[in-house]
């Protein structure tokens, strides 16, 4: 199974600048057109299945504003 | 602690040290460089930081950055030299760090020369750099005067967190004179609250001199103005030599308000009534006591060397009371005691009314003094 | 049930302040990778930094450490005078390239020469930004800025000036790259050098200086994913990625 992610994006720092949206290896993001943020921006989002977690769009973020989770694989206790 | 020959800017490198200054940043320039020569040796043997800058705009920038640490600093430089620090000094007053400097005056304008000068009265009084501020401008007139100021200037400059500028020619930087250095003062291990550090356990601390929004910087106008008064009420500091019973009141700071003391000694021999008083606070300029001084004399005579600055602050306390004359010598010249005194006898018995024209009549007198070789 | 790590945060030595940065200017990023660094050493509570005049004036409201705001150019000379009475600090300045290697060519240079134990990033993004877009030193041959309408003229105003290289020549320098903010790998890159300029810093070896290629869509008048794309096409080739000067004591250091 595929490695799953998720991100949230900050709304108060986003400022739409699409560099994550561009950089995003499994071109997921959009900037999401029916919203604004408090500043005025229309902010990034995933908009499809298949965010791994990666980070890109954190590390090319300039605001910092994308927290980036990932799932990690259960380990099952071996029974005896 | 007894009293030893010293030579002026060696002497005010070591009051300094003993006054705990941990940081001497400059750049050297005649007639103030053995401050500089001096402290390459005597910090580094104390484990203080020293650093001959590239230039006075970095050596004073130096210096605005170890203020920020809430450590005693300081630098010395010569009129040149002040030019050129006059933006740090700026950003130091907009920041509010406490920050002690000695300019060891030399004639101008530019380059000028290296001789004894009083003519960056104004540049050091009124401010130097750009925006509205108030230094505390001190000017002792011997090496020992010297010594005690620039103690008293760190005291002055961290309890109100304001630059002190302490002002000699090269006449007291270059003499030697016997003078009693203070104990060596022990070096606080706490930094103030508002000094960065390293925000270890606390918010950070920010110092800066930019308030973008003009009413936050009016705010810190206020502040520094509100200082500034307060300063003005407690650090006014002069010295007088008979005026008790004085007709006529010599005004005189620093070297030119020494040479003026022998010459109203002598003047006083010869029966003139005359008196010095002699601003040590350039800034706060000492205003409500020339004003008394007017309203007891006939006539006060002011004596500088520069084409007459402080005379400018003694009118507009003065205020047309009596009549206020004026001789300097510029570009250097140190005036000697005879002309001070020729000065007073003829203020003595001039009746005439100056009708601002001090400065005209000054220089035909000097003119005419060039002229006949004196 | 589904457990999930977080594999990116903002770093605690940013404060939550949004930034007045255009979107897509890559200061933000080096901002970032500057308190990433900052975190991850543990420095933070003993950092001290000198912000400059220009775009990054207010660096020190983004910053969750103490700051200190310098005159234009003069921040390597107020670091200088930190440093020097606070030794236990560690010290670092954050210019642009008209700060830098304009007005304050002099201070740069000289606490080079002096081997200051301080670290500076350095932003060029090849124009002035917060005047709004004038030619610096660092403009490109033929770049059109609001001072140089017709594109820069070299004959005239002389060629861009490569600050890595000049500085790497100077003996009291412990560490000397330029990197480049265009892209993720240059992106990981550059936060390796910060890192390994500011260890410089705390194994006492001298000056050092990261050179970020940094974006200005906004002055340079296209879009930030255009920008970026300019970094790579127009400015590696005049400011060439790489290690200019590397302390040997560095050369082993995995980061």
């Amino acid at each position: 199974m595929p490695i799953r992610g998720r991100i949230e994006v900050n709304q108060l720092h986003c400022k739409g600048c699409e560099l994550c949206v561009m950089a995003c290896p499994q071109d997921v993001m959009a900037l999401d057109m029916e919203h604004l943020t408090p500043k005025g921006y229309h902010p990034a989002q995933l908009v499809a299945e298949g965010c791994t977690g990666c980070a890109i769009c954190a590390i090319v973020c300039p605001d910092a504003a994308i927290t980036v989770y990932r799932e990690t694989p259960q380990k099952t206790r071996a029974t005896a | 602690m007894t009293k030893q020959l010293l030579k002026g800017n060696e002497a005010f490198a070591e009051a300094a040290i003993r006054a705990g200054v941990e940081g001497f940043f400059g750049y050297p320039i005649t007639p103030s460089t053995e401050f500089l020569e001096y402290m390459s040796r005597r910090m580094p043997e104390l484990g203080r930081a020293f650093v001959q800058a590239e230039s006075e705009v970095a050596a004073i920038n130096m210096v605005y950055g170890a203020a920020c640490t809430g450590k005693r600093v300081m630098t010395a430089s010569s009129s040149p030299g002040i030019s050129l620090m006059s933006e740090g000094i700026s950003y130091i007053a907009g920041t509010e760090v406490p920050v002690v400097i000695v300019n060891v005056m030399r004639g101008g304008p530019g380059l000028g020369n290296i001789a004894p000068s009083q003519g960056d009265y104004f540049q050091m009084t009124k401010g130097g750099g750009h925006g509205d501020y108030f230094p505390i401008v001190l000017a002792p007139a011997s090496v020992q005067e010297a010594i005690d100021y620039i103690t008293l200037a760190f005291d002055l400059a961290e309890k109100y967190r304001s630059i002190v500028h302490i002002v000699v020619d090269g006449n007291i930087g270059q003499m030697m004179e016997p003078a009693e250095l203070p104990p060596m003062r022990k070096i606080p291990k706490e930094a103030p609250e508002w000094a960065v550090t390293g925000a270890k356990g606390r918010e950070p601390n920010i110092l800066t001199s930019i308030y973008i929004d003009p009413v936050d910087e009016e705010v810190v106008n206020i502040r520094l103005l509100k200082r500034w008064l307060e300063i003005e009420k407690n650090e006014v500091r002069y010295k007088e030599y008979a005026l008790d019973d004085a007709e006529i009141a010599v005004i005189g700071f620093g070297t030119a308000g020494r040479v003026a003391s022998s010459a109203v000694r002598a003047a006083r021999e010869e029966g003139i009534k005359v008196g010095l008083f002699r601003p040590i606070s350039l800034s706060p300029f000492p205003k409500k006591q020339i004003e008394e001084i007017s309203k007891r004399v006939r006539r006060i005579l002011v004596v500088e060397m520069n084409s007459g600055m402080m005379l400018e602050d003694v009118k507009r306390v003065v205020q047309g009371r009596v009549p206020v004359e004026f001789y300097g010598r510029m570009g250097g010249v140190t005036p000697f005691p005879d002309e001070i005194l020729d000065e007073i006898r003829r203020v003595d018995s001039n009746t005439a009314d100056v009708a601002d024209l001090e400065r005209e009549q000054w220089l035909d007198r000097l003119e005419a003094r060039i002229a006949g070789g004196k | 049930m589904v457990m999930e790590k977080v594999v990116y945060q903002r770093p605690e030595s940013l404060t939550d302040t949004v930034t007045h940065y255009c979107p897509g200017c890559t200061h933000g990023v080096a901002h970032r990778l500057v308190a990433e660094v900052l975190d991850e050493m543990g420095i933070r509570e003993k950092t001290i930094g000198v912000a400059p005049v220009g775009c990054s004036v207010f660096a020190y409201n983004y910053f969750n450490h103490d700051y200190v705001e310098a005159a234009h150019g003069r921040a390597p000379a107020m670091a200088t005078g930190i440093k020097r009475v606070r030794p236990q600090n560690t010290v670092y300045t954050y210019q642009g390239d008209g700060d830098l290697a304009s007005i304050g060519m002099a201070e740069i240079v000289h606490a080079a020469i002096r081997g200051e134990n301080i670290t500076v990033i350095f932003i060029n993004n090849a124009i002035y930004g917060m005047t709004g877009g004038q030619m610096a030193p660092t403009t490109l041959a033929g770049m059109k800025t609001t001072s140089s309408p017709l594109g820069r003229d070299v004959e005239l105003t002389g060629y861009p000036v490569k600050m890595a290289e000049m500085l790497s020549t100077i003996d009291g320098a412990g560490y000397i790259v330029r990197r480049s903010l265009h892209n993720p790998v240059n992106i990981r890159k550059a936060k390796k050098a910060i890192r390994k300029a500011f260890e410089t810093q705390e194994r006492g070896l001298g000056f050092a200086m990261v050179e970020l290629l940094s974006s200005c869509p906004t002055n340079w008048k296209i879009t930030p994913q255009e920008a970026l794309d300019f970094i790579e096409n127009s400015m590696l080739p005049v400011y060439p990625l790489g290690d200019y000067k590397v302390h040997p004591e560095l050369a082993g250091l995995r980061v």
